[in-house]
């Protein structure tokens, strides 16, 4: 026989899913979302976007390329995903320096100073974002109010996000009631009108985005159902015991990019758990970080630290929560 | 505010002076004493933690020669003679000089002389070939050529040539640590006496199958026709399994056997060229000598 | 809900190109290589030498110990040479090769095609014959059929459970055996019940073959004490814990073995080869051998004498075709690709798969992005994705701590990974490692 047979050990068959096919399956689930910003908030998100992917992009190549010297593998869709990720936490009228700085920290600092896809314990897009946040406060915190499609990038009118107007409020001794009034309805907070970071609006669009990552089979739904139940629980009972301080659960789950955070950021499959009983403790952790940061800390929003905080714990979870062996206990007799 | 500071000053102060002088009585009493001799031996170690001399890094090589009563049978490859001699004297202990070693890749079966028998398609480390089959050739001895060797040197003194897929030991850089052998699934790496001028003569080959089964599998291959074993003056090549191997220890250098073989698989490095055939012989006796003079 | 394991899985394409495919009797080759070792455990010793003349039943090697099983020549001829010779474990390996010389049985076998159901042989001498007739596990396992009926004393078998799952893709064998000589199953079943002194035998069968559920369904009805339940499709079901899993829901435990929970689990193609056994006296020397794969123009099932050279199946199945690129000995999941097409079938055979050369290749390697899909396949609960590092970094303590032996190598891991990483390549490697750790402990 003149041609070769291929000898390699079994199995010799594979699922068609590859690395490239997931990360764009999530760049489609993100596509709804936005869509919702840039109806919102116009040319801003679309220019944010293009920034934040393309610096993105070109950072992982000049590192991968000068500094590490591997083979780019700029390709397989992971820092586009960073990209657009981090373009959802910032407002849409950010300076483009600002977001190019971000990118630069996301995918040098949060991503590639680790050794790359796989190996970063945080976040990248996170990184990034709590970095412009700490850096640029002001900048970072000036959203833009939802103008529609046609408002400029620099002509954006600013207002405060309805979580900071509620806490500021509350802080001054505002009633609950009257500031309740000045926030968009829970309905109106549902298909994202109102001023916040670009993807973290509209709760619908994301909602669809995480339909189509279950359909996918890209991620579980465990991670953001239980950050999501976590959230809803403890704000239910603060409100529950006193409705005059505390904003009710579902105006917390609809605002500050929970929703995103539950969907897209905390779900990186990098920087989460391995195990189904790791994703609850990440998600729960998540969760009352959250509302913890939210209701007693300083900023009026806490979904990003809070996911930062638990990715920190995610080597310790995976040492310590183990899935059930086969066998292990024996039931039989 | 000047109290503040004055403050903050003097109970930082009180602080510091507090904890400094629990830990220094907590190290006292946790105090364990060590050898000296072994920080000063691990000094004289190059440090190259590689485990070529069977313990866990250097640290650990130099505990065992502290504890040691006699310090022949440890050996630092890397350091060789010297650093031996040194740790010797801070250990005022005898060591016997050790002949240099160097890896040798006992198989010249390249692409060329060796044809392809299927392709291999998986993890691309030569032990997972190995546990898996006999390989991609018809000779299920000899070198698998994934490189198993070139991961595991910490020395850079093993590369594989693209051209022929064997690999290829760098004498200079090696030191003949051993990690290369033990990495190696089919053990075709072996450490031979580096002898003057890194002149060597062995059988590049490891096949044991019968002489028409190896030919057929390689064209250089040993097999086993015993022509080796005749002609050596010094009876240092022994036939075992069909396979031929050529005793350090007794070997000569006299270049016989090279040419007596049929297929190439005795091969001589770093000679010089030959002449007619009496001066090489000549030449051998030079050698003799000349390594009766080392010794 | 039909039933099936608890937990992991995966459900790869089932491509079953040859269900239709009526089992056909293979021409007799010219000569055959039988191996000496085809079964776990030691390996049998020849007891023919070169020139000697054997007729088809013939032993020809001889077990050398509990866990071993006899040979028997398989065709009729002269014994040409015992030699090293490529086999599909993929290495040289000593065979018996024979020349063969017509087709000359010998004389105590019952040739005839009549079913035979009284059971005249006591339990012990049921398991003396089927010890004697060399059977050995033969979905693919090869482990000696005795040693599974040799209950130590002190365990208590009450359930016999009979994979009729099939849960490789491509493989039919077994599920044409269940149509085709279903009675001789059952009742080699029976004999199987009587030799471990149980009442009550499962047959699991995934729910993918209809057919051959309905048929057993329907006959059982005169076997009092066998029951069909078919299954959810789910890899690797075959796998005997899993099995055990799905039907009675009992956890082997780990490092123990199915009769640990009062079970023993045979394949339906070693009931068929106990009938012959018990009832016609005749030992193993064919099996049901399906040769398959996209790129083959007659997807077949044979009946095939051991030690023929697999090139004659696939000439029998229309031939090696243009494009081929893998030639499996079992299933894509867990098959052994052989790196020559001479190789000889052997007891464990259940399939001849050949792949096409696009999909022979494997995925490209990327890294590791921790997706924890490897982990939510894994049959039985492990971190496959730990397991490859800590081999990689040989950890062998830790590598045994997160359950390496436990591993049942269903390739599960490897084959849902995205990255596509090596997983159970060095999952083995890290197995055969400790493995060896464990035995120099024990001495």
């Amino acid at each position: 026989m003149n041609r070769l047979i291929t000898v390699s050990p079994s199995p010799h068959v594979y699922e068609d899913t590859t690395v490239k096919r997931l990360m764009f399956d999530v760049v489609i689930a993100m596509l709804p979302a936005l869509a919702m910003s840039i109806y919102f908030f116009g040319m801003g998100a679309i220019i944010v976007t293009l920034v934040a992917v393309v610096s993105c992009l070109m950072f992982e190549w000049l590192i991968q390329k000068f500094l590490l010297k591997q083979e780019p593998t700029i390709t397989d869709g992971s820092a586009l995903v960073t990209g657009i990720l981090l373009a959802f936490n910032v407002p849409s009228n950010l300076p483009i320096g600002i977001i190019i700085l971000g990118s630069l920290v996301a995918i040098g600092v949060g991503k590639m100073s680790f050794g790359g896809l796989g190996n970063n314990p945080f976040n990248p897009a996170l990184v990034g974002r709590v970095f412009l946040l700490i850096s640029f406060p002001v900048k970072m915190t000036s959203w833009p109010v939802p103008g529609g499609f046609n408002t400029g990038y620099a002509d954006a009118v600013t207002g405060a996000t309805p979580l900071a107007i509620v806490k500021e409020g509350l802080g001054k001794g505002d009633q609950l009631s009257d500031l309740m009034a000045q926030v968009p309805s829970h309905m109106e907070l549902f298909y994202g009108h109102m001023g916040g970071s670009m993807g973290e609006i509209a709760a619908v669009a994301i909602l669809l985005g995480f339909a189509y990552l279950l359909f996918r089979k890209v991620i579980t739904w465990h991670i953001p159902v239980s950050i999501l139940l976590t959230i809803a629980l403890f704000t239910g009972i603060m409100w529950m015991v006193n409705p005059q301080t505390n904003a009710d659960p579902l105006f917390h789950l609809l605002t500050g990019g929970v929703m995103l955070g539950a969907v897209f950021m905390a779900t990186d499959y990098v920087t989460s758990p391995m195990t189904i009983k790791g994703m609850w403790i990440f998600g729960i952790g998540i969760g009352v970080l959250t509302v913890l940061i939210r209701v007693f800390g300083a900023y009026p929003e806490g979904v990003s630290f809070a996911i930062l905080i638990m990715n920190a714990f995610v080597p310790l979870i995976n040492a310590y929560v183990k899935p059930k062996r086969f066998g292990e206990a024996n039931n039989g007799k | 505010m000047s109290t503040t500071i004055l403050l903050t000053i003097i109970s930082l102060s009180a602080i510091g002076s507090i904890a400094a002088i629990i830990l220094y009585f907590v190290a006292q009493k946790f105090k364990v004493f060590e050898d000296p001799r072994i920080g000063m031996v691990e000094e004289a170690l190059p440090a190259a933690n590689c485990g070529g001399c069977g313990y866990p890094g250097c640290r650990g090589f130099a505990e065992a020669l502290v504890r040691a009563d006699d310090i022949s049978p440890l050996f630092c490859p890397v350091g060789g003679n010297d650093v031996m001699t040194t740790v010797a004297k801070i250990l005022g202990k005898e060591v016997e000089a050790k002949e240099p070693l160097v890896a040798v890749i006992r198989c010249s079966g390249s692409f060329a002389k060796r044809p392809r028998t299927n392709e291999y398609d998986g993890a691309t480390t030569c032990i997972i070939s190995s546990n898996l089959y006999s390989g991609d050739t018809g000779c299920q001895y000899g070198c698998l050529g994934m490189g198993d060797c070139v991961t595991v040197c910490k020395f850079d003194a093993i590369y594989m040539d693209k051209e022929t897929g064997l690999p290829v030991v760098i004498d200079d850089k090696c030191t003949a640590c051993g990690a290369c052998v033990k990495a190696c699934p089919n053990i075709i790496i072996e450490l031979r006496k580096k002898n003057k001028k890194d002149r060597k003569i062995f059988v590049s080959c490891v096949n044991k199958d019968k002489g028409g089964i190896a030919k057929k599998s390689c064209e250089v291959a040993c097999i086993g026709c015993s022509k080796c074993v005749k002609v050596c003056p010094y009876e240092a090549i022994t036939l075992e399994n069909f396979l031929a191997y050529i005793d350090p220890n007794k070997c000569k250098l006299c270049r016989k056997c090279v040419e007596e073989c049929p297929t190439n698989a005795i091969l001589e490095i770093n000679f010089p060229p030959r002449k007619q055939k009496d001066e090489s012989i000549e030449g051998t006796e030079q050698v003799k000598s000349s390594e009766k003079e080392n010794e | 809900m039909l039933k099936t394991f608890a937990k992991g899985g995966v459900h790869p394409a089932e491509c079953k190109y040859s269900e239709d495919s009526a089992i056909v009797n293979l021409p007799l080759p010219k000569t055959v290589n039988i191996p000496i070792a085809q079964h776990i455990g030691a390996p049998s010793k020849a007891i023919v030498a070169k020139g000697d003349k054997v007729k088809v039943g013939d032993k020809i090697a001889e077990s050398t110990g509990f866990v071993s099983a006899n040979i028997h020549s398989s065709v009729s001829g002269t014994v040409a040479k015992i030699d090293d010779i490529l086999d599909s474990t993929g290495y040289k390996r000593p065979c018996i090769v024979i020349d063969v010389e017509g087709d000359d049985w010998n004389e105590t076998i019952d040739r005839s095609t009549e079913l035979k159901k009284e059971i005249s042989l006591t339990d012990k001498e049921i398991i003396a014959k089927i010890n004697a007739s060399g059977i050995v596990g033969l979905g693919g396992a090869t482990f000696p059929s005795h040693v599974k009926l040799s209950i130590p004393d002190g365990k208590k078998i009450n359930v016999l459970i009979i994979n009729g799952v099939e849960c490789e893709p491509y493989l039919t064998s077994d599920h044409r055996l269940m149509l085709e000589k279903a009675e001789e199953m059952l009742v080699g079943i029976q004999i199987l019940m009587k030799a471990l002194s149980v009442n009550r035998a499962m047959i699991g069968i995934e729910n993918n073959k209809p057919d051959a559920i309905a048929h057993l369904t329907a006959l059982v009805k005169n076997y009092p004490g066998i029951e069909v339940h078919p299954l959810k499709v789910q890899y690797p079901q075959g796998g005997e814990k899993q099995l055990i899993k799905a039907l009675i829901n009992r956890e082997v435990p780990s490092g123990g073995l199915p009769l640990d929970v009062g079970a023993v689990v045979h394949n339906v193609g070693t009931a068929f080869a106990v009938y012959e056994a018990v009832q016609k006296n005749k030992p193993l020397f064919e099996r049901v051998v399906t040769v398959t794969g996209q790129l083959i123009s007659k997807p077949s099932n044979f009946m095939v004498r051991i030690g023929t050279p697999v090139s004659q199946l696939i000439e029998a199945a229309g031939g090696l075709p243009e494009d081929t690129g893998k030639v499996i000995n079992g299933g894509p999941m867990m098959g052994k690709a052989v790196n020559s097409i001479e190789v000889p079938v052997t007891k464990g055979t259940s399939g001849i798969l050949i792949m096409s050369k696009d999909a022979a290749k494997r995925k490209k390697e990327s890294t590791c992005i921790r997706c924890a899909k490897c982990v939510s396949v894994c049959p039985q609960g492990l971190e496959p994705y730990l397991l490859i590092k800590q081999t990689q970094l040989e950890k062998n303590d830790k590598l045994e701590q997160s359950g390496v032996m436990d591993c049942i190598e269903c390739g599960s891991c490897s084959y849902t990974c995205p990255a596509g990483l090596p997983l159970l390549d060095y999952i083995r490697l890290g197995k055969s490692r400790v493995s060896r750790i464990i035995r120099s402990r024990k001495q």
